[in-house]
């Protein structure tokens, strides 16, 4: 490893690789319940050409490579499962350029969420990029590896959707433009009306390739924005709600949670709207079309629109939402871990009451969560427990509940959103065999010698 | 159980139904209104039962003390009639369950009621409250329940108001300052109605204010504003006390302005409307409300109930009038803020 080692600090600087013990130890796992595995070196690059010859240094050497952001999906996607080299990409965190009329950033394959809001916000006011909810040191290169959603999911989907252009080095070592960047300096478009080959990237949780360069598409911000929040105690009718509420089209991001604690929240579920507007004419609007397209179930006394007091907002207008790290604390123990499948918004009542099932078959504190994905056209349904990390049983308990629950979810028509490594060879045994048979050609093709983090989407 | 003591025949008798012709929200002449009463007396089904906003203001409006607004709240829950939806009041009854968590300070004869309102622990501070300041109650096991009767659920005020009553009483209170109207129209108009013997001395926190900036009256720099008062629903289970208003208004130089929203014929903030009616009737009480305001030339609105507070704070700020609650506006005069 020696050589490896002094060929990396050739590449990037001594100070920049690492094979010390106690940063192996952070870069052996991630804040989710997947065992830990060393690599056997760090590397932090700055430029794409640094990537390019690292990249071409391990495949030389048959070296497995894991790209990483901020390593918090959870999932345990960038543990290195077979050693090799983290190539953690954080120091590539420039924000290249904005095309404020064209409304699209390009940035680098390090630059963090919070970073590119940051900078939005001081520059661009009027525009915004779909935030997940996710620590804002996370990445929009990995976020859009593992297909995220984010604040804007509702009126434009996933945030890989929303990819206008990418560069990537490919596991041989080449730097691959995709989209409209291959043949203009323009990124507005990750594919049309060339060739999708941005297909080969987002989605495979590293696997194909390490993005450098991303364009991501940007939205209008309004001045002004506001949140509502519909609570039923019929899990049934919330897709009919759902359906009704994306209707509108007023609605800018949708979420829909429940919890048995604290006992405000208990046996009911809440739907919770945000809407936004440029004046208060444009924000009562959507809001009194909100509260009609529910109005049945208002008269019903099935559901009605509960009172946020002031002091509550901050904490759902929050971009990202900082409750979730309340709730990954319930234990006391810092563990928190979900499957979050994405299925069609019907199955939400059957999984609302697996998730109840299970927590109470395992006794785990549970929270239950899904955010709309499109026009209702799908959504991401979290099943989520809060552990112990010093409390082993309770961390066994905890993978098996989510094992159900994902198998659970596959046997409703979901497919995994990601996936641990486990999930992932549900998936793929579920799988019809040509679309197996594609993956491989393309991982083959891609990456002869299976370098790129080995473990993952192993169709091989 | 206990139960609500309801003198019919009070109603059988009266010749105003001032109850129902002077709701704000329902539009009906002495006789219809008359009638409506006897269906709601004899548990028939009535337009009330569906039509009532639950703004309290019956309570007021009846001469003889008879507690409509109890009553219907009974019948509603007697035919499954709810307010808001089921989830919403389920809400409400889970979130002031008592859990244990309560807070109690050093507790002598006399003591503040925060409710369960932690805003008003804040606002009892300064010169104002500083020889009581540590004597309170704060929590779910001395929430008043009045809040049940928006939602249709007396089982909960009879279930839980004896066990408040009890709880302050094992504290060796004497007297009680209720930092709130709902306490306060909780112990002097809610638990007599349903028999419930209350073994301390309520007291207004308008009184206690009145008598404190008395004591404090070579400290009062006359504000010179013109105020609106804004008058909370629980206040009518106790208009007897709505004169202090003035009278502390009196006290620290403010003019409380004359508008059409007033006394007798205030509007309520509205935010419960929102739940039990929608933002069609809500959004309209709150409009009028503000524009009155603004016609009055107040340059503050003045709150009694931290939720009122809430519920209008932004609207009449956007609308160039400050805010303020009573408490804090009385601080003001002492130089305090």
């Amino acid at each position: 490893m020696i050589d490896i080692y002094k060929s990396l600090v050739e590449i990037v600087g001594e100070e920049h690789v690492s094979t010390q013990k106690e940063e192996l130890y952070f870069y052996a796992r991630d804040p989710g319940l997947m065992p830990a595995h060393e690599p056997d070196c760090v590397v932090t690059p700055e430029t794409t050409e640094e990537v390019q010859k690292i990249v071409k240094l391990a495949n030389r050497e048959k070296i497995p490579i894991v790209p990483m952001g901020a390593g918090m999906a959870l999932t345990g996607l960038i543990i290195p499962l077979k050693g090799g080299i983290v190539i953690d990409m954080k120091r590539m965190r420039r924000i290249l350029e904005v095309n404020e009329k064209a409304r699209y950033a390009i940035v680098e394959g390090g630059t963090s969420q919070g970073a590119l809001k940051a900078y939005l916000d001081r520059n661009y006011p009027n525009l915004r990029h779909s935030l997940p909810d996710a620590p804002p040191t996370t990445t929009i290169a990995a976020n859009v590896t593992i297909h995220g959603q984010g604040r804007l999911a509702q009126q434009y989907g996933f945030n890989s959707d929303m990819v206008s252009g990418l560069e990537v080095v490919l596991p041989t070592g080449e730097i691959c433009k995709i989209g409209s960047c291959s043949m203009s300096p323009a990124w507005f478009s990750k594919g049309p009306a060339l060739p999708d080959l941005s297909g080969l990237f987002l989605g495979w949780l590293g696997t194909t390739g390490i993005i450098t360069k991303l364009g991501l598409k940007l939205y209008p911000k309004k001045k002004m924005r506001d949140v509502e929040i519909f609570v039923t105690d019929r899990e049934d009718l919330i897709p009919e709600i759902l359906f009704r509420l994306t209707h509108t089209e007023m609605v800018e991001d949708i979420n829909i949670w429940f919890q048995a604690k604290p006992i405000l929240f208990k046996g009911n579920h809440h739907v919770t709207l945000y809407i936004t507007g440029d004046t208060d004419e444009e924000l009562e609007l959507k809001r009194k079309m909100v509260w009609d397209s529910v109005k049945e179930f208002r008269e019903s006394k099935d559901g009605g629109f509960m009172w946020i007091l002031p002091a509550m907002k901050p904490t759902f207008l929050d971009m990202p939402q900082k409750s979730v790290t309340t709730f990954a604390d319930v234990k006391k123990g810092g563990g928190f871990e979900y499957s979050g499948p994405i299925i069609l918004i019907e199955k939400y009542p059957v999984l609302a009451r697996k998730l109840e099932e299970l927590a109470d078959q395992y006794k785990l504190a549970y929270s239950g969560m899904a955010r709309v994905i499109g026009r209702s056209h799908a959504m991401m349904f979290g099943i989520a427990f809060t552990f112990n990390r010093a409390d082993l049983e309770m961390m066994d308990r905890v993978k098996k509940a989510l094992h159900e629950g994902i198998a659970f979810a596959f046997e409703h028509g979901g497919i995994p959103w990601k996936p641990t490594v486990e999930e992932q060879k549900m998936a793929m045994e579920r799988m019809d065999p040509n679309t197996l048979k594609l993956m491989r050609m393309i991982k083959e093709n891609l990456d002869p010698n299976g370098i790129m983090n080995p473990g993952n989407w192993e169709v091989n | 159980m206990v139960r609500l003591k309801f003198d019919e025949n009070l109603c059988i008798n009266c010749q105003t139904s001032d109850c129902l012709v002077r709701c704000q929200f329902i539009d009906i002449d002495r006789e219809t209104a008359h009638q409506e009463v006897m269906k709601i007396i004899k548990g028939e089904d009535s337009s009330v039962l569906r039509d009532c906003v639950t703004c309290y203001a019956c309570e007021e409006y009846c001469q003889w003390g008879n507690h409509p607004l109890y009553q219907i709240s009974e019948r509603r829950e007697e035919k499954g009639m709810l307010t808001a939806s089921r989830a919403i009041t389920n809400q409400w009854i889970n979130m002031c369950e008592p859990q244990g968590k309560y807070k109690v300070g050093e507790i002598k004869e006399k003591a503040l009621s925060c409710c369960f309102i932690g805003e008003l622990r804040r606002l009892a501070r300064g010169k104002l409250f500083e020889d009581l300041r540590s004597s309170y109650i704060l929590g779910p096991e001395f929430f008043c329940e009045v809040v049940y009767l928006h939602f249709a659920k007396t089982s909960v005020i009879k279930e839980r108001l004896p066990m408040v009553v009890d709880n302050i009483k094992q504290l060796g209170i004497k007297q009680l300052i209720c930092m709130h109207d709902e306490c306060y129209g909780s112990f002097t108009s809610l638990a007599p109605a349903y028999g419930i013997e209350v073994p301390f001395e309520p007291i207004h926190y308008f009184e206690y204010l009145f008598e404190k900036l008395r004591d404090l009256k070579n400290e009062i720099k006359p504000l010179k504003i013109k105020a609106a008062y804004q008058r909370p629903c629980s206040s009518r289970l106790s208009p007897d006390k709505y004169h202090l208003v003035g009278e502390i208004f009196d006290l620290i130089g403010a003019e409380l302005v004359e508008r059409e929203y007033q006394g007798e014929n205030a509007l309520c903030c509205g935010e419960v409307l929102r739940m039990v009616t929608g933002y069609e009737v809500a959004n309209d009480v709150q409009k009028k409300n503000v524009d009155d305001m603004v016609l009055s030339g107040a340059e503050y609105c003045v709150f009694n109930c931290p939720y009122c507070q809430m519920a209008l704070s932004e609207k009449v700020s956007k609308r160039g009038i400050k805010p303020i609650h009573i408490i804090d506006l009385c601080k003001m005069a002492i130089g305090e803020k």
